[in-house]
């Protein structure tokens, strides 16, 4: 069960109207890596996998939705008064025949979401290694989002996620350490 | 413990090349590739405010993009 508080977890503004750049941040809402994908994942995972990292599986699962509502939020406010011209000429004229200004879980260069993005093995080296190369994918992707983007407010928003990644990348790194830790082996501190 | 968290390496550059070549080519190696397990008791980010605003708690954990100088 969830509880929802409701604010962002890091604010969003927005400086320009630029349709552009929401057809690429489109690549962080329902592409291969996005956060969609990320958040659907773990909170899959999180049932067969050992008890001590179940809570970290949930926890980081959670935080990607609100990292998924970010996303939405950029892209909802880069495109909200583009005219119909405005879009064709951002490359967004066929989302816009298909969809009009609303949102849909596609990737950039406008492939639908599928669960084929996410795996869960079932075997958990393999689960948690697969974490944290999505992770390090998500960090990459958010690079290069920046580095397109001329947004300054945008990008501060854009690079709170980014460290937000490799925050997650540490803590799966952690889990995996847990997970291959030898059993009544003595510890010394 | 000391580490750089961009990486620099040069590629071969051919004679015949189109683009205008790009002689150094750079990526990232965040913290979190070099910490281990967390140490407990790490120091932390002095306001709310300024940890809100590195997504962190931890200077350990912390990363800029693009890097101080240019990335390529």
């Amino acid at each position: 069960m969830w509880y929802y508080e409701k604010k962002l977890q890091y604010p969003v503004k927005v400086s320009t109207c630029n349709p552009t750049l929401a057809k690429y941040l489109i690549e962080q809402y329902g592409g291969a890596d996005g956060e969609l994908s990320a958040a659907l994942r773990y909170l899959n995972q999180r049932y067969t996998i050992p008890n001590k990292v179940v809570g970290l599986l949930n926890d980081i699962g959670t935080e990607e939705f609100a990292h998924l509502e970010m996303i939405a939020t950029m892209i909802y406010k880069l495109t909200k008064d583009a005219k119909p011209e405005e879009l064709v000429e951002a490359g967004l004229g066929a989302h816009f025949v298909n969809h009009d200004h609303a949102l849909f879980y596609q990737n950039a260069a406008g492939n639908s979401w599928t669960a084929n993005y996410i795996q869960a093995k079932g075997d958990p080296i393999a689960d948690i290694y697969e974490d944290i190369a999505a992770e390090e994918k998500a960090r990459a992707t958010y690079q290069w989002i920046i580095d397109v983007s001329d947004d300054p407010m945008l990008n501060d928003s854009l690079k709170f996620l980014r460290e937000r990644e490799i925050v997650h990348s540490q803590r799966f790194r952690e889990a995996a350490e847990i997970l291959k830790e030898e059993r009544d082996r003595k510890k010394v501190f | 413990m000391n580490f750089t968290q961009t990486k620099y390496y040069y590629p071969y550059i051919s004679p015949f090349d189109p683009c205008k070549p790009i002689r150094v080519k750079s990526y990232s190696t965040p913290p979190n590739l070099y910490l281990g397990f967390q140490p407990p008791h790490s120091p932390q980010f002095k306001t709310a405010r300024e940890a809100l605003f590195h997504g962190t708690l931890w200077p350990s954990l912390a990363s800029t993009y693009p890097p101080k100088g240019e990335r390529e």
